[in-house]
Formats: C-alpha cells, sequence, structure tokens
C-alpha cells in the first residue's frame, strides 16, 4: 500500500534524471527509463496481486492533504482496487515491452536520450492518471499525459507534417479537457470534495452521487448528468471520440513505438478509463437515462465512422490509428450501455493487440526503408516471417476470429450487451456494422503488406530481436487473454465486479449467447472473405474505388471531417482574430497617440525649462568665473623682470611710507 | 672716513645692480646684477660692523662670509638654470622664458 506512490513516481524519477544527463548518454538514459519501468512494473503486480482475493469492501486509499485554504482543505490521494491495479499492471508491462521494443526502433536517432525521457514522464504520468484517487490529481497527470503526447508526437520535429500533428493533437485535447475542467470544478462546487473514495464522504460514494442526481439544473436534468457530459467531453477527446477524433489519426507522425505505447494501448485508452473510473457519477440516474445515453451513441457512431474511414486508407500507420478510433467506440458503446466489465475487458485485450500491431507495423515500416504506404509493400511474408506470424494474430484478434484470440470474446460481449440495450437497438447494428469493416480493413491491409510480391525499392529484413521479442510476448497475450474473457469462465468480468468467478460451460451454449456469437462469427468471417477475394490479387487502383468512386472519394477524405473543421471552427476563429487584432490595432493607435502627443508636450517643457533655467543660468555663472580668471591669469606674464620691477616699485612705495610714519 | 660714504657707495651699488636686474635681457647679465646688490648688501653689513660699539666681535665679517658662501652657492644654481633654459628654449633672454604665465 505505502508503496504504490513509486509506480508512477519511478517512472518519473527516471525522466528527471534523463532529463539532467548531459546529451547524447544513450546507455544510461535507456538504462534508468527500463529499469524504472520494470521496477514499477514489478510493483504494479504486486498491488495486483493484492486485489485478487477481492471482498474487501471497497478500494484501498492512500489521501493526504495538497492545500489547505481558508474555505476548506484539497486533498488528493492514491487508490488501488481492481478496476485500476489490472489498468497499472497493463499499462506498465505494455510500457516496458514498447520500452525494450524501442532500443532497437530508435537506435540509429541522434535524440536516442530524449526520447527515453519523454517515454518515461509518459509512463509516470499514465500511472499517475490510472491510481489517482482524486479528479483533481486525475486531471493533472491527464494533462501531463497529453503534455508527453505533445512532446512525442512532436519528437521529429523538424518535419513540419510532425510538429503539425503535435500542435493539433494538443488543441484538440484541449478542447474536450475544457468540458473536463469545468466538469471538475462543479463536482467540487456540488459535493465539496474532489477525492473518489474517502470513507463515505468521496464524490464517488453514495451520499454525493444521490445527492447529485437529485439536485436538477433545466431542461430535466441532473446535476450529475451536466457533470458526467461535461467530463465525457475530456474523455472523448483523449480517446478520439467524435467530433475530436481527428487528431488521432495525424499523430501517427509520432515514431511508431509512441503509437503504439500512447495512441492505441495506453493515453487513448485513459478516456475510457476515467469514464469507467467516475461511472457512479454517469449511473446516478439510471443506466439508461442522461449521459450514459450520449456515449452509447457517441460510442457507437464513432465505431462505424472510424471503420468506415480505415477502408479506404492506403498508410500502414493510419489504419491502424483508424481502427484504434473504432475499437474505443466499442469500449464506449459498452461503458454507454452500462457495463464497466465489458469496457474494461475489451480495453486489456485491445491494448495487447493494438500494441502488437502498432509495433508490427513498426518493424515492417523498419524493414522495408521507412515506407508507410501498403501499396508499395507485399510479399513480406517471405521476408520478415516473425512479424508475419505475430501481424497475423494481432488482425485475427482485432477483427474477432472466434474462440482462441482475445478481441473475439471481448467484441462479442459488447455485442451482446448492445442488442439487450432497452433504450434502442440501433447502437446495436453501428456496432455490428462496424465489426464487420474491422475484419474486412485488416484482411485488406493484411493482402497488401504480406500477400502477393514486394514491389517497393529497398530490400526488405526482418527486425532484430529486441524488436521481435516484444512482438512475440504481445502475441501471445493477445492470444492468452482470450481464457479470462469466455462466458464460461469471466474471470476478468470477476474480477472487475469484485467476486470469484466460477466455470460454468452452460453458459457458452446459452441460446442469446449463441445468437450473438454465431452473428459475430459471420460478421468477422464474411468481413474476411470479402476482403480477401477483392484484396487477393494486387492492383495499383482499389478494386473498391472502381466499383464505387464516389463513396471511395467520401471515405479516403475521411469524411471531409478535417476539411469542415477548417472551413467552419478554424475560419470562424481566424476571424475572430483577426477581428481582434483589428480593434487592437486601433486602441493601440488611440491611446499610443494620445500618450504620445502628451509625452511630447511635456517634454517640450522640460526641454524649454532646462535651456531657459538650468543652461542660462549656470552658463552665464560659469561665464563669469571663466572671465575673472582669464582676467587674473594675464597679470602672470611670465616674465620675471616685470614681477621685479612691481616688487622694486612696491618697495620704494613702502619705504616712503614708513618714512613718513616714523617722521 | 666715515659711515656715510660707505653708505652711499653701497646705495649706488645697489642701484646700479637693481638696474641691471630690472633692465637687461640676458639672462646673465640679470645675475651679474644680483652679485652687485648682494656686494652692496655685504658691503653695509661690513660697514655698520666697523663703525659699531664693539667691532671686536667680528660678527659683520662673519655675516659677509656667510652671505659671499651662499652667493656662489646661488650663481652656481642660477648659471645651471641658465644653461638649460639655454638647451631647452635656445635663448638666454628672460623676456622669451614665459612658460610660467598664466
Amino acid at each position: 500500500m505505502i508503496t504504490l506512490p513509486l509506480i508512477p513516481l519511478l517512472p518519473l524519477l527516471a525522466a528527471g534524471a534523463t532529463a539532467l544527463m548531459p546529451r547524447g548518454r544513450r546507455g544510461p538514459a535507456a538504462g534508468a527509463a527500463i529499469f524504472a519501468q520494470a521496477a514499477s512494473t514489478l510493483l504494479a503486480l504486486a498491488a495486483f496481486a493484492g486485489t485478487l482475493g477481492g471482498g474487501h469492501d471497497g478500494p484501498a486509499c492512500l489521501n493526504f492533504e495538497w492545500i489547505a485554504t481558508g474555505g476548506g482543505t484539497l486533498r488528493l490521494g492514491m487508490l488501488i482496487d481492481p478496476l485500476s491495479a489490472g489498468m497499472a499492471l497493463m499499462v506498465s508491462f505494455v510500457s516496458l515491452l514498447i520500452f525494450v521494443y524501442s532500443l532497437g526502433y530508435m537506435k540509429d536517432d541522434a535524440n536516442f536520450a530524449r526520447f527515453f525521457c519523454f517515454l518515461s514522464l509518459f509512463s509516470g504520468a499514465m500511472l499517475g492518471v490510472v491510481l489517482s484517487n482524486s479528479l483533481l490529481l486525475t486531471f493533472a497527470c491527464w494533462e501531463l499525459v497529453g503534455l508527453a503526447s505533445y512532446l512525442l508526437i512532436g519528437f521529429w520535429f523538424h518535419k513540419p507534417e510532425a510538429a503539425a500533428a503535435a500542435k493539433k493533437a494538443f488543441l484538440t485535447t484541449r478542447v474536450g479537457d475544457m468540458g473536463f475542467l469545468i466538469g471538475m470544478l462543479w463536482l467540487y462546487a456540488s459535493t465539496g470534495t474532489l477525492l473518489f473514495y474517502d470513507g463515505g464522504n468521496g464524490c464517488l460514494e453514495a451520499s454525493a452521487v444521490s445527492a447529485l442526481a437529485a439536485q436538477t439544473v433545466g431542461f430535466g436534468l441532473a446535476a450529475s448528468n451536466v457533470i458526467a457530459l461535461l467530463i465525457f467531453c475530456g474523455a472523448a477527446g483523449k480517446s478520439g471520440q467524435f467530433p475530436l477524433h481527428v487528431w488521432l489519426p495525424d499523430a501517427m507522425e509520432g515514431p511508431t513505438p509512441v503509437s503504439a505505447l500512447i495512441h492505441a494501448a495506453t493515453m487513448v485508452a485513459a478516456g475510457v478509463y476515467l469514464v469507467a473510473r467516475v461511472f457512479p457519477i454517469f449511473a446516478a440516474t439510471g443506466v439508461t437515462t442522461g449521459a450514459l445515453v450520449v456515449v452509447a451513441w457517441i460510442g457507437a457512431g464513432t465505431a462505424l465512422m472510424a471503420a468506415l474511414i480505415a477502408v479506404a486508407q492506403t498508410d500502414i500507420k493510419r489504419i491502424l490509428a483508424y481502427s484504434t478510433v473504432s475499437q474505443l467506440g466499442f469500449m464506449m458503446l459498452a461503458l454507454g450501455v452500462g457495463s464497466v466489465p465489458a469496457a474494461m475487458a475489451h480495453l486489456i485485450a485491445h491494448a495487447f493487440f493494438k500494441a502488437l500491431l502498432f509495433l508490427g507495423a513498426g518493424s515492417v515500416i523498419h524493414g522495408v526503408g521507412d515506407e508507410q504506404d501498403v501499396r508499395k509493400m507485399g510479399g513480406l511474408r517471405k521476408y520478415q516471417p516473425v512479424t508475419f506470424l505475430t501481424y497475423a494474430v494481432g488482425m485475427m484478434a482485432l477483427s474477432g476470429v472466434p474462440f482462441f484470440f482475445s478481441g473475439f470474446w471481448s467484441k462479442d460481449e459488447i455485442l451482446h450487451l448492445a442488442h439487450g440495450w432497452p433504450v434502442s437497438h440501433v447502437p446495436f447494428f453501428l456496432a455490428g456494422a462496424a465489426a464487420f469493416l474491422t475484419a474486412f480493413y485488416m484482411t485488406r491491409q493484411m493482402c497488401f503488406v504480406f500477400a502477393g510480391s514486394y514491389r517497393g525499392g529497398v530490400h526488405p529484413h526482418e527486425s532484430p530481436g529486441v524488436m521481435t521479442l516484444p512482438l512475440v510476448v504481445l502475441a501471445l497475450f493477445a492470444v492468452g487473454m482470450s481464457i479470462p474473457l469466455t462466458p464460461a469462465w469471466p474471470w476478468l468480468h470477476g474480477y472487475h465486479a469484485g467476486h470469484a468467478p466460477e466455470l460454468d460451460l452452460a453458459r457458452l451454449v446459452d441460446h442469446g449467447f449463441l445468437t450473438i456469437a454465431g452473428l459475430s462469427v459471420l460478421l468477422a468471417g464474411s468481413g474476411i472473405a470479402a476482403g480477401y477475394w477483392l484484396y487477393r490479387k494486387f492492383s495499383p487502383t482499389d478494386p473498391l474505388e472502381r466499383a464505387w468512386a464516389g463513396g471511395f472519394r467520401v471515405l479516403a477524405g475521411r469524411f471531409f471531417i478535417d476539411e469542415l473543421y477548417a472551413a467552419t471552427i478554424i475560419r470562424a476563429f481566424g476571424f475572430l482574430g483577426r477581428a481582434a487584432a483589428a480593434i487592437d490595432r486601433i486602441i493601440s493607435a488611440v491611446t499610443m497617440g494620445a500618450a504620445g502627443i502628451l509625452a511630447r508636450a511635456f517634454s517640450a517643457l522640460a526641454d524649454f525649462f532646462d535651456r531657459m533655467g538650468v543652461n542660462l543660468g549656470f552658463d552665464s555663472l560659469c561665464g563669469g568665473l571663466k572671465d575673472g580668471g582669464d582676467l587674473f591669469s594675464s597679470w602672470q606674464s611670465g616674465r620675471v623682470q616685470s614681477y621685479l620691477r612691481i616688487l622694486a616699485a612696491g618697495t620704494v612705495v613702502l619705504l616712503f611710507f614708513v618714512g613718513w610714519l616714523l617722521s | 672716513m666715515n659711515l656715510q660714504i660707505f653708505l652711499a657707495i653701497s646705495a649706488v651699488l645697489f642701484a646700479t645692480g637693481l638696474a641691471a636686474v630690472l633692465s637687461r635681457a640676458n639672462a646673465i647679465l640679470v645675475l651679474i646684477g644680483i652679485e652687485l646688490m648682494l656686494g652692496a648688501a655685504n658691503l653695509n653689513f661690513v660697514a655698520f660692523w666697523k663703525f659699531s660699539p664693539s667691532p671686536s666681535d667680528l660678527t659683520g665679517v662673519m655675516f659677509a662670509l656667510f652671505s659671499i658662501a651662499v652667493a656662489a652657492a646661488e650663481v652656481a644654481v642660477g648659471l645651471a638654470i641658465i644653461i638649460l633654459v639655454h638647451r631647452r628654449m635656445n635663448t638666454v633672454d628672460v623676456d622669451d622664458a614665459d612658460e610660467l604665465k598664466g
């Protein structure tokens, strides 16, 4: 318990130490980062083991006072419960694998040490988000991961696209964070605490939540609903949900390990985790009303929209990025229909196989000489056998190939829950379509990259062991995670719900389950079949484009959402900025002009006084003194004889005077 | 031979020296004038001693001897100054040596 703060602090300390090292210390920087990460993984494992027993009431907290103000005290804290322990273990373990992978991937980069410094900063901040027991601490760490994300997307800042992508990511997530901040302030104003759990007084505990649900703020909305929606703004920004998803695909400009760690496995899942963490507020007025309905619709819509866009992309990392957005939509849908365990199951399963896919993509990019266009790859299964096999595992997990892959079980459960949602059946159909498309575009990508013959210029080669080892480990997890996710032995569910799971094979043949499972097998199978049939032979123009040019252009153009934002919001802000600048100029012209005239008048007055008073008086005094001096000095002729003459004459006069006195 | 004759000679001598000092341009001649004035003073010392109530004390002669010795030293210094002035300004005209004028 007391070691809990060490889990985020160790990577943060490593980041600080690396930042203070002289430039170019590659070994110590990577060593410090990996050592700290390994230590924090072990601590997280210990904390996880401590929560396995279950049965204790509520999470274990470590609260402390941060600032005492006149009105009260602001308290921060850390907590450990199944939700945070599982997440912390996943985050620290995936981070560790990606740190190791980066040793190989960033080997030739001049700023190797800086890279590890930023990675450690990210990892520490992310673990802070996960283990925080205070919305304020969550927010602080949340912004820190945003900063680390900004720094790492723009790691190759000499590339203009990378710098622009970093800025876009930072600003877009900031839009959502504004909502988060307002929601947080509102929550503090309503409940007087930001601690999640505080022995009955926390903001997520029964008394505060029921008070929030009872308070109406207009339009028939309870305070809890409005606060939940505001917090969801922040979650949507971080997790790339519509309409704030635009930054995530661009974030692929960063180095591939960053895409895997931050923009696939951990940081983007922070939004999902946040909603899961403050779920009691979302669910304060029941799971089928208020904010959760919005969450479900946005999740389902994002899942389908991103899957559609992914179909028409050609950049290997962008396809995966849209797939990430789509899968995050699935997680939000799971939350929206009221199931935290289902969302967390998909989150953790997704973290492993999506990190695997990104690292595999990195290995491919590394092997073909920094080429990211899938049309210029092909046939790589011969050249990169390990990457091919592990990538295939990741692809099947993501597509939902049945039984032996974690993605099948977790996605199937979300579909099942969406089907049972009493509010509407539409999100279920949206998610089903997204599941079909997921299988389709992943098959398309596999065909482009690994099938056929090689079409690129550089001779491809397999990546070094330090890169393929994490791939193998992640592939094992992508398969192995299927075991605790099956309905027959729903271990992860039981863990999150706080009770021991029991083995019940009868659930596998339950009628409702079989229907949905059959449907999702059908969806995945038909997606893969359609993808294979369309893309089994390479052609320079996409077969889909030939068949349906207009629609394909819209998908390839990502529904033109970026263009829409550029034409509306960005333009409006540009106009406002220019208007403000013009007003500024007018105001400054007037005030500066007036100030200038005043200053000049005053200085003219001062000048006159100076010249007439000070200069004239002083000059005449000095002139008089000088004239006097000139007069006296002219008497000093320097001629000895004239002095003597005056002396002699003076003596004679003196003699006569003395003689006159004596007589 | 009474005192008045010596005093008259001394006065003439002093006046001659003073005239030379005040009027001659050549520094050597000014120096000679000074010597004449010193000689007049020495003559006065000796004359006043000779006609004093106690001439056995030798005071006047001693004073005159000191005065001659000091005058000799003074001439040496004076001539040295004149030589340096001549070296520097290439003249011994006292009217030209007016560098101390204000």
